[in-house]
């Protein structure tokens, strides 16, 4: 009898920690290739008029959400940043010809449907489309790594570190603790 | 394992021994691969012997009887000495040894080439290969002439790669932010396969790399024919091509030189089609191969740096015919 219990206590305990592996294996796990598909739904998202806000597509929340809660596809969106050039005129993210992306003041919004707008079909006063320059999972990784350059809370999964001396505080760390009630001197 | 398996093995070892092998450091074709080639005989000669030696001891002294052991340590005053004797000889013999091989290995590292430069730079997971007197840029393939010092100058543009064609070369790492230099010179005209040596990441096994050692001749017409611009395409499926490249997002990583795409986050394929394979050797630089890398990179290289790019089926046949006419 006693040894019964012993037994089932152990099975307990043992699912428990399988699930904390899984629930961390998660935020890890590399998904290499996504079905055309299911790349053409990410394109999906249900804006708001004017491009700033709106809902998700509906592809990215039955995935789970991988752009916001996945290490890989966050570091993704970091060698993509560096890739297209978007250093050039956001300089580290503190800003250049383009605005500071880690000020904390999101001009377009900080939800990630918003970011991918930006990023997809450009802001009128300079920052150019990425439509025709990258499909949508690249364009996905690169809204999910900027988020984490000024969100407002910490998330789960974070990109990989600078190999560069650091010149900025590094990612998140959620150095934007509250949105700033007025845009930033410029 | 079945006696059939057995001489099937051996069979195929035999004939392994005759072909030539493509990518091999027992086959060495340059001086610097020959010294190492030397000194892995050396090796093998002085450690079997050592080994021999110690085995024989051994056996000797489990043959010898007890009665005859105990009086040896009975008489063991001049053991002292031996040892001490033992331990200076080979400490002299060591220091010698290391003095001489830093010597000969500054002395192989730092001979400068005879004009050839050859800057190779390691990506996640490919090769990007710049004649800078040339005016070259390729990748994943390297051509060099024959009989002439060759001088490699490698970096690294992410992570820690290392350059690894065991015909021609002992390993050398490319390191981001520290660039080495090895000097090659080939004595034998062929096609010779590289590898990246050094775990760099998921595609760190299809990280290839081609060498062609061909003579002087041959060489200079590859370079002038590699440091032209690609010519504009005249079939009409290609030049469709030509104008899908830059339209979709292709353009935003890959050069070709000679039109408006100049981007380096991937290959230059102003060439491609000259090269004998693409995505670091995987698949053969042929039309069905580079239909398939297009459509589908991430089922062939899963990881790869390069996204799968939403295509018709006939913008798939104009992107590949233009690929196979870039040559
Ligand atoms: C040619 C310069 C340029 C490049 C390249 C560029 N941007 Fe921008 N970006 C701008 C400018 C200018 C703005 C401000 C647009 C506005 O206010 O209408 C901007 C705005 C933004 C915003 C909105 C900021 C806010 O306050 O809401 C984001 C996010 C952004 N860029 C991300 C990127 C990313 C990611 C890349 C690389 C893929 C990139 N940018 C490349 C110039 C650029
Ligand atoms: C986001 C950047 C990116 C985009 C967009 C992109 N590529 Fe690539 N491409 C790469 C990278 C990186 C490699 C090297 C992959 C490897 O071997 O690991 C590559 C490799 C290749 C190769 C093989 C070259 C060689 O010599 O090995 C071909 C051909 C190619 N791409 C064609 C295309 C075409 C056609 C398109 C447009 C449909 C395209 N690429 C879009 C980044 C990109
Ligand atoms: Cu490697």
């Amino acid at each position: 009898m006693e040894e019964q219990r012993l037994d089932r206590s152990g099975r307990v305990l043992a699912a428990a920690l399988a699930g904390l592996a899984l629930s961390a294996c998660e935020r890890e796990e590399r998904v290499m290739r996504r079905d055309p598909p299911v790349v053409a739904a990410l394109d999906e998202a249900a804006l708001l008029p004017g491009g700033v806000g709106g809902a998700e597509p509906l592809a990215h929340v039955a995935l789970g959400k991988p752009y916001e809660t996945n290490a890989y596809e966050i570091a993704q969106g970091k060698r993509l940043y560096a890739a297209m050039n978007c250093a050039g005129c956001h300089g580290d993210g503190s800003g250049g010809v383009g605005p500071s992306l880690i000020d904390g003041w999101w001009a377009y919004g900080a939800d990630l449907p918003s970011l991918y707008a930006t990023i997809r079909d450009g802001r009128p006063r300079g920052m150019p489309p990425y439509r025709q320059k990258l499909p949508p999972d690249s364009i996905w990784q690169l809204a999910g790594y900027v988020q984490t350059l000024a969100s407002y809370s910490a998330k789960t999964a974070a990109p990989g570190r600078d190999d560069a001396p650091q010149t900025r505080p590094a990612e998140n760390r959620a150095p934007a603790t509250q949105a700033p009630l007025e845009p930033p001197a410029r | 394992m079945s006696a059939r398996r057995l001489v099937s093995l051996v069979l195929a070892a035999a004939s392994c021994a005759a072909c030539s092998p493509i990518q091999s450091a027992l086959d060495p074709q340059s001086p610097q691969a020959e010294s190492l080639h030397e000194l892995f005989w050396l090796f093998v000669v002085v450690c079997s012997v050592v080994w021999l030696a110690v085995m024989a001891s051994l056996t000797l002294a489990l043959l010898r009887n007890r009665s005859t052991a105990s009086e040896a340590t009975a008489a063991g005053s001049r053991t002292p000495a031996l040892a001490v004797g033992a331990a200076v000889v080979a400490t002299v013999l060591i220091v010698a040894g290391l003095t001489i091989a830093s010597f000969l290995a500054t002395r192989s590292l730092a001979t400068d080439g005879g004009g050839l430069v050859i800057k190779l730079r390691g990506y996640q997971w490919w090769w990007e290969a710049t004649y800078p007197a040339e005016g070259v840029v390729t990748a994943n393939e390297i051509h060099l002439p024959v009989g002439r010092p060759v001088r490699m100058e490698l970096s690294a543009a992410d992570v820690i790669h290392s350059f690894w064609v065991p015909q021609l070369q002992g390993k050398l790492d490319l390191i981001p932010g520290r660039d080495n230099a090895v000097t090659i010179t080939v004595t034998k005209e062929g096609v010779y396969r590289g590898q990246c040596a050094e775990f760099c990441g998921l595609q760190h096994a299809h990280m290839g790399l081609i060498v062609v050692a061909e003579p002087p001749a041959a060489f200079d017409a590859w370079a002038r024919a590699q440091a032209a611009v690609a010519a504009a395409p005249t079939e009409p499926e290609a030049q469709a091509g030509a104008a899908l490249f830059q339209a979709k997002a292709c353009s935003s990583c890959h050069a070709i030189r000679g039109t408006a795409a100049s981007a380096k986050v991937g290959p230059d394929l102003t060439h491609v089609a000259s090269r004998r394979s693409i995505a670091a050797d995987v698949l053969p630089a042929t039309r069905g191969a580079f239909a398939a890398w297009i459509v589908d990179p991430q089922t062939i290289k899963p990881g790869a740096n390069m996204p799968a790019i939403a295509l018709e089926p006939a913008e798939l046949r104009a992107l590949s015919a233009y690929m196979t006419a870039l040559k």
